[in-house]
């Protein structure tokens, strides 16, 4: 018999990843994760190499994000992790499952300023669900399996693994762990029962209620139990950004996005509702507006997997901790049919009055390009975001209608995280249509992933909605800073159709509404390989409605005000 | 729309100082008292003491904390400190029946003439003596930290030069968990 090779611990590593059926890596290397990268060679784990750390991070977040399985990046020490760390904000923002591996300096160096070094769980604390650094290669089985159970379970996030080098290069000997032993870990599932019967009660009392679904309806899968309770108590449903997909949103009882930059009609429902019920949203402060004055009418109920979100916005009147599907689900019996003939009526007649409108004069339109995109794809595409009007307007026209199809930057905002995004879900739901939507401005933080979508032949569109300023800025600048624009041009802005021709991409440039159609189109049956779509759209158009920042939901401006605002008062 | 019962308030209110003594059971892992201690200053809590020691149990420790801040923040930040993966639980021991106690080292500096009246305190507040020297005594005293601070507010009338705290610990009374 012969005796088999002890692995190293980058070897061992990798065997991990495979026993947690992890397909990519997104990464890019450099010395202290050297013997990781080498442990690839011989693996059917696929490295994507990126041209920037931060478009890893952001691919492995596009890959969690459409699929709900764990997405990994791999990167080197020092510069290398702290060009992660944008990217694991935006995840831990989002609650996203992603395993970040950072490569450290040797352990003997640590501390001592060896080149490449940074105290990276250090830094990264508070951008994490949970982090690790590797003391012994023999530690790295249980990190490695511990990593995945609480990056993938309870309310997802990011977990870090720092790997100094002299360990993934040593041998390690410890056996593969499938059992995890975490005992200040816990995962809830279904909620208290008596908590259920509370808010079965309280819905049925309720005359005007509402479904808030938030992030947790995408991630638990509670589209199906969603609709089924809105049927049957005759509940209208607003979704947050994230929880976009979640729940069909062509449904009739549909109402599109609440808050900031919500469907009035949505938001005047969630105003003039007597019951709020949240289901895997935090009441974030782009949804409540100004906190003090946040339906005070009405009652809530919130159901969340993350007790640490109880009474942190508003204090509900019953909260349920548990999985959104599994909950949802559970009420659903104790719920009596209604009709609630008078509230459908009302909210549908808001509907009727104010629909999401603008101006169709002067150039192309934005809202035109993107209303034209979601009738396209049928809202069956994979969409994903950058941050920005562009975002805000895809959010209101783009009315998607399958889980898992709408992938953007909510909590953290992180311009630059669309199209690494798009391909990271490209590369986990291939033969689907995959759709960036930009900004000239985010585009050209991360754009160096076009060589990325290239050299893989993904078919991916990215859409960039060119009007040559940092628009959302822009816009807050004209309506609250007197038009007194700062730092917001984008002069010098590169020709998108030519560089996408330099990276070999076919480059299609929309300059009038009429071209919509056609070159939409053109680019929806392209799939040989990425394609970089510029709408040269109008340059000064503003996004409505808009709740000011730190505004009650009642101050919500519909079109552009005559007169000047007041300066907003929440934090931006 | 007019309801102002409990449930119409939100989270928004505002700030009431209080001091809270914490007390949380952790896996003794590296970055343990980083990751708690950060959720302290988040909250814009500050610390006043912290006490760290190994549990009963190999593989978990005890910190004992007394800590102000914003009362009404003080059971959101409890489950954020619960939902560490390296803490097993946290609990608010501010109100609770718990058995308490600290212990404090104090520095006197001191010539023949004053010394008496500082033994003579020492005495009171059943403190030992534990270095006797020609310009300086030190006293060692346990017990609430409400006698140590009596204590100490009596002896500022000699020449104090060091005094060193423990930090408050405490422990459940009955079969109550800490
Ligand atoms: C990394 C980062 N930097 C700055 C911001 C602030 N910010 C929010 S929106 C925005 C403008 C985005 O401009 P662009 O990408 O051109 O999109 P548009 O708003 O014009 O659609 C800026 C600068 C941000 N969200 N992220």
């Amino acid at each position: 018999m012969t005796e088999e090779r002890v692995p190293t611990g980058g070897e061992k590593l990798v065997q991990c990843l495979e026993r947690e059926g992890v397909e990519y890596i997104f990464g890019l290397s450099g010395g202290a994760a050297m013997p990781i990268f080498d442990a690839l060679v011989d693996s059917p784990i696929k490295l994507i190499l990126t041209r920037h750390e931060q478009g890893a991070v952001h691919m492995a977040d596009g890959y969690a994000r459409s699929t709900g399985r764990p997405g990994v990046a791999l990167v080197t020490s020092g510069p290398g992790a702290t060009n992660a760390v944008t990217g694991l904000l935006t995840a831990n923002m989002d609650s996203v499952p992603i395993i970040v591996i950072t490569g450290q300096c040797v352990t003997s160096m640590l501390g001592k300023d060896g080149f490449q070094e940074a105290d990276v769980t250090g830094i990264t604390y508070a951008v994490v669900k949970h982090s690790y650094m590797a003391r012994s290669a023999e530690d790295i089985p249980r990190i490695t399996r511990e990593a995945f159970h609480i990056s993938t379970t309870g309310r997802p996030g990011p977990v870090l693994l720092d790997i100094p080098k002299d360990l993934s290069q040593g041998p390690c000997h410890a056996p593969f762990e499938d059992e995890v032993n975490l005992p200040g870990y816990t995962v809830p599932g279904h909620g208290d029962p008596e908590d259920i019967e509370a808010a079965a009660a309280l819905l049925s009392e309720s005359k005007r209620p509402i479904l808030l679904t938030g992030h947790g309806v995408v991630i638990s899968g509670a589209g199906k139990a969603v609709i089924n309770l809105a049927e049957r108590m005759s509940a209208p449903i607003v979704t947050t950004l994230l929880g976009k997909g979640g729940v069909d949103e062509t449904h009739p009882l549909h109402l599109g996005m609440l808050g900031m930059h919500g469907t009035a009609y949505a938001n005047m429902a969630i105003d003039h509702a007597d019951l709020i019920m949240s289901i895997g949203s935090r009441w974030d402060d782009r949804i409540t507006g100004k906190l003090d004055e946040f339906c005070l009418g009405a009652k809530k109920i919130h159901v969340d997997i993350d007790k640490a979100e109880f009474n942190k916005m508003v204090v509900p009147d019953v909260c349920i901790a548990g999985d959104a599907r599994l909950v949802t689900e559970d009420l659903f019996p104790l719920i009596e049919t209604n009709e609630r003939a008078e509230w459908i009526e009302t909210v549908s007649k808001w509907r009727q009055k104010y629909p999401l409108k603008y101006s169709k004069q002067g150039g192309l339109k934005a809202q035109w390009v993107l209303d034209r995109l979601n009738a396209i794809t049928e809202g069956q595409a994979i969409i994903t975001t950058d941050v920005g009007q562009h975002q805000m307007w895809a959010a209101q026209f783009c009315r998607v209608r399958g889980n898992r199809n709408w992938l953007s930057s909510g909590g953290a905002g992180t311009m630059g995280y669309g199209f690494p995004a798009a391909i990271g879900a490209a590369f986990a739901r291939p033969g689907e249509s995959v759709w960036a939507v930009v900004g000239d401005g985010g585009f050209q933080m991360t754009l160096s992933e076009l060589a990325t979508a290239a050299i893989h032949k993904l078919p991916v569109k990215c859409l960039i909605i060119n009007n040559n300023y940092l628009g959302m800025v822009r816009q807050w600048q004209e309506l609250f800073f007197d038009n007194r624009l700062s730092g917001v041009d984008l002069e010098g802005n590169p020709d998108f159709v030519k560089l996408a021709q330099a990276y070999g991409i076919l480059g299609l440039r929309i300059k009038r509404a009429a071209d919509v159609d056609r070159i939409l189109e053109r680019a929806h049956a392209y799939n040989e390989g990425p394609c970089v779509v510029v709408a040269e759209v109008s340059k000064g158009d503003n996004v409505f409605p808009m709740i000011p920042s730190g505004s009650p939901i009642s101050s919500m401006i519909i079109e552009k005000p005559k007169e000047k605002l007041e300066k907003p008062t929440g934090s931006t | 729309m007019s309801s102002q019962a409990r449930h119409s308030a939100n989270a928004a209110s505002l700030p009431i100082q209080g001091i809270h003594t914490i007390s949380l059971f952790v896996r003794d892992e590296p970055g343990v008292l980083v990751r708690v201690a950060l959720v302290f200053s988040r909250r814009g809590y500050n610390i006043e003491s912290m006490v760290v020691s190994p549990a009963a149990q190999s593989g978990f420790s005890r910190m004992t904390m007394t800590c102000s801040g914003d009362s009404s923040i003080l059971e959101q930040m409890i489950k954020q400190l619960e939902k560490l993966v390296d803490v097993v639980h946290a609990i608010d021991h501010t109100h609770d029946d718990a058995y308490e106690t600290e212990i404090a080292l104090i520095k006197i500096k001191c010539d023949g003439s004053q010394r008496p009246e500082v033994l003579q305190i020492a005495e009171h507040f059943g403190a030992k003596v534990v270095d006797y020297g020609s310009q300086s005594v030190m006293i060692r005293v346990y017990g609430s930290s409400e006698k140590l601070d009596a204590m100490q507010a009596l002896l500022s009338q000699f020449e104090v030069a060091e005094v060193v705290r423990s930090g408050k610990i405490l422990m459940a009374r009955g079969v109550e968990t800490t």
